[in-house]
């Protein structure tokens, strides 16, 4: 059908598309231009210079945790580097706990015991509706901070101390020759994933089963004991004791850290066992009842029939959750653990003024943590969605 | 010859099997494992739940204004010391609000509870209760107003009749007919509310009450299907005028009370109310950017809800501290609750979005077809078909993104406004009263926990309420 051309032209749908779309664009590039100009003319007036430059410079301030080498006149990139890794760290340590914790929360909820099922609905309940930056200050600041000082410090076995500096632990120092160890440990690692691939692929072509499991955990043990005795356990323990006022040697746990790690994954762990009750629920009976229809045991349906079909719901919630943690893990700053946050957008923003490079940095790189685990989790989608749906 | 059979009478079912002992079999004790976890239990309940009962209760301080009153808790024996929370309340509540001006809060409070209440409870309120709950908070005005005594007598005036329907005592009062109080307790109600307002006339807020009053009179007593639109333009156009010149002041007579001085509970209260009523509009507008066809609004939508769902809150609000002064031409002041109130509700709006398209996207193609049909424009269709049946599916997601936004509200301590958190921290270093941080931090966890609490369960209702609906 021709087009009757007394319609106008603003009634034109395509038309009137490309013109709303114009004067958006034409907003945000004014808008943009506003800003970028306002904030040239600010940074002129008060005197900074715009640029990575500042990265090279001597930060001048101390950071209570490093985990690279790092002193005062380190530059303001070694700084950057430091605060990163101990978010890496802390956001690690704490999505390893949350998630065990979390397994064993929604595991609980489901439990046929009434009196375990209602503690993991009296936890949930209670942990889920606190705001976070309360928890951690409460571990921090009523918790940690009035422990005893380092003289009346709590003491276990004369070899682990409890005290308001934190917690003080032997720490191994390793002579020559101890390298053999660690390697050790990876090549387990590597030899049990090769070994539960093969015994997987084996099972399925023949139906033969191979103990891949059990068979993996002795060699991830084994291994490395026999590394150690092989080599004559070249490894002694740096024992901490009190001297003046503070321990000397072993290692101390931050209580900042501390604090921050317990509740990262005490408030994740509640999250995440509803996550795991939902997908366990949503397994459908049927299934179960077929598996014993089957002959499968007990712990067999679970392993076989239950736990991988649930876990094809629970993975994606899961890795929000823990991207959710590696965000939360920036409330760091109010404790004054030296994350991302406080090293880099804190003290070197107050030091060198370089608001604009500095967020722009911490987002881009929060940014790039979370594409990254999304993209993950998109890859394990894929892989795993169930078919012909 | 037929032999009839008369079976025995049953035999009772085993006496492990039922009652107390049959659920305790059952439940606790049904195996070996199950036994070893419940004592488990059992021994965790009883190494934690006693000493906190302790703590907080039974060796607990309560009575008492100064610091000494607590210094006799024993060593051995711990207890709270709810003094200085008792002490502190007002600062917890208001921050550095000046105490004679925080009857301003308490009003501007009431005045929200009074508008969102028929809509929180919109079916649970038929005529008989919304008039019982127009009597509760008259009595509650007067007792503001006037003090304890006018205040119980108030409601007993007011109460009465409603407790007494519903108990068999309805027939000693007979003479005092509890229908025909019941019918004039709007009427009173509203006479008494005049009468608060004629009092607040004497500082000037007046004629704000005086309309204020006119306006709840005329919400409450025309029940019709226009009073749920009149309840949501009070909420949106007329409450925020009223709520915002009776905080600042400045105006109508009252002093002028800077944001600076606001905190406690009360800001706690206001970034979540403006955050929640902010972000909810600005999301529904990204999501149905985000489903846009035009390819320059979908990329820019995009675009913003994937940066900010990438970042925390903290660079976020960092950003509109340190950032957005930095945007504007110099010489711009801006206040720091607005940075942080942005912040706030740009971030949450992100996550509204996400929760929005998913409501959308599990919309059914035919109602979009169907309303096209019907020759609905873009917005009528979005407005009348699509978005409200969307809105009702997601509503768990939405409840829980505000849950999100009210625990969130804590990180503004991080900026320096001085929230419940804030305060906390700022009455923790008072020299006079050093040493009670469990006190504070349980308090104020008790207090976000109620909150937080009481806002899923309305969810869980909202739920019910709207299933039945669909069915």
């Amino acid at each position: 059908m021709e087009q009757n051309p007394k319609i106008k032209l603003i009634h034109n749908p395509r038309f009137r598309s490309l013109v709303i779309q114009a004067m958006l664009l034409t907003a945000f590039v004014v808008l943009a231009g506003f800003a970028i100009s306002n904030t040239a003319r600010n940074l002129e007036k008060a005197g900074i210079t715009s640029g990575f430059g500042f990265l090279k410079e001597v930060a001048g301030f101390d950071v209570s945790l490093a985990l690279i080498g790092y002193s005062r006149s380190a530059s303001y990139g070694r700084a950057f580097m430091v605060g990163l890794l101990n978010t890496l760290l802390v956001s690690s340590l704490a999505i390893f706990f949350s998630t065990i914790l979390g397994f064993l929360l929604g595991i609980a909820r489901l439990s046929g015991n009434w009196l375990v099922s209602r503690m993991a609905v009296v936890y949930i309940e209670i942990i889920r509706n606190v705001p976070l930056l309360l928890q951690i200050l409460f571990w921090y600041i009523a918790i940690l901070n009035p422990l005893p000082r380092p003289r009346q410090a709590l003491n276990l076995t004369d070899m682990f101390f409890l005290c308001n500096r934190g917690l003080i632990l032997p720490r191994p120092v390793g002579e020559p020759g101890f390298i053999v160890t660690p390697a050790a440990l990876l090549m387990a690692v590597a030899a049990s994933a090769a070994l539960i691939r093969w015994a997987g692929r084996r099972q399925l072509r023949t139906g033969l089963r191979f103990p891949a499991y059990y068979t993996a955990a002795g060699l991830i043990i084994g291994l490395p004991l026999l590394a150690l005795a092989v080599t004559g356990f070249p490894v002694h323990w740096d024992i901490p004791v009190l001297k003046g006022f503070n321990f000397r040697g072993g290692m101390t746990v931050l209580p900042e850290f501390i604090a921050l790690c317990l509740a990262l994954s005490l408030y994740a762990a509640a999250f995440i066992g509803e996550n795991v009750r939902s997908g366990i629920m949503s397994v459908d009976r049927g299934q179960i009842e077929a598996a014993r229809a089957l002959g499968h045991r007990p712990g067999m349906t679970l392993r076989l029939v239950v736990i991988p079909q649930a876990m094809r719901v629970i993975i994606p919630p899961l890795t929000s959750q823990h991207l959710t943690l590696v965000k939360n893990s920036s409330l760091a700053v109010v404790i004054g653990y030296p994350d991302l946050i406080h090293v880099f957008a804190g003290t070197t923003l107050n030091q060198t003024g370089q608001a604009v490079e500095i967020i722009s940095v911490t987002m881009l790189v929060y940014l790039t943590i979370s594409l990254i685990i999304s993209m993950i989790m998109n890859r394990y989608n894929k892989k795993y969605a169930i078919r012909g749906r | 010859m037929t032999v009839k059979w008369i079976p025995g009478p049953d035999l009772p079912p085993p006496s492990l099997e039922t009652g107390v002992w049959g659920w305790l079999k059952k439940n606790l004790f049904s195996s070996v494992p199950n036994t070893v976890l419940t004592l488990l239990g059992i021994f965790f309940i009883v190494a934690t739940v006693p000493p906190f009962v302790r703590w907080a209760f039974l060796n607990a301080t309560w009575l008492g204004e100064t610091r000494e009153a607590c210094t006799c808790m024993a060593e051995d024996a711990p207890g709270a010391c709810w003094v200085f929370i008792k002490v502190r309340l007002g600062m917890f509540m208001y921050g550095f609000y000046p105490e004679a001006e925080r009857w301003r809060v308490n009003l501007t409070l009431l005045f929200f509870a009074l508008g969102m209440l028929p809509i929180l409870l919109h079916d649970r309120l038929a005529r008989g209760k919304a008039e019982t709950g127009l009597a509760v908070l008259s009595a509650i005005i007067v007792f503001m107003l006037f003090g304890g005594i006018a205040g119980s007598v108030a409601a007993l005036f007011f109460l009465g009749p409603f407790g007494l329907s519903r108990t068999d005592f309805s027939g000693l009062f007979a003479a005092a007919d509890g229908r025909r109080i019941r019918r004039a307790g709007p009427l009173l109600s509203g006479v008494l509310v005049c009468v608060a307002a004629v009092r607040f006339a004497e500082s000037g807020a007046g004629s704000i009450a005086a309309s204020v009053t006119l306006l709840l009179m005329f919400g409450t007593l025309i029940r019709k299907a226009s009073v749920r639109t009149w309840q949501w333009i009070f909420l949106f156009c007329i409450y925020p005028f009223i709520a915002y010149h009776l905080l600042m002041g400045d105006a109508f007579g009252l002093p002028f009370v800077d944001t600076h001085m606001w905190g406690g509970m009360f800001l706690t209260l206001v970034i979540a109310g403006i955050g929640i009523a902010t972000s909810l509009p600005i999301g529904i507008l990204l999501a149905l950017g985000r489903r846009s066809e035009m390819t320059a609004v979908r990329t820019l939508c995009v675009c913003f809800i994937e940066l900010i769902r990438g970042v925390p809150l903290i660079s976020v609000l960092f950003m509109a501290s340190v950032m957005l002064p930095l945007f504007l031409p110099e010489g711009t002041q801006f206040n720091k609750l607005l940075r942080a109130l942005i912040g706030v509700a740009l971030f949450y709006a992100a996550y509204m979005a996400e929760v929005i398209r998913g409501g959308l996207q599990a919309m059914p193609k035919g109602q979009y077809e169907a309303a096209e049909a019907l020759g609905l424009g873009y917005w009528r269709m979005m407005g009348l078909v699509i978005l409200p049946q969307t809105l009702r599916l997601v509503i768990p997601g939405i409840v829980n993104t505000f849950l999100g936004l009210f625990k969130d509200t804590t990180l503004v301590a991080v900026i320096g406004l001085m929230d419940m958190l804030g305060i906390v921290k700022t009455a923790l270093a008072d020299t006079e009263w050093l040493g009670f941080p469990k006190e504070a931090y349980v308090f104020a966890a008790a207090v976000y926990w109620i909150f937080c609490f009481g806002m899923s369960r309305y969810s869980m209702y909202l739920e019910g309420r709207f299933q039945v609906k669909r069915r």
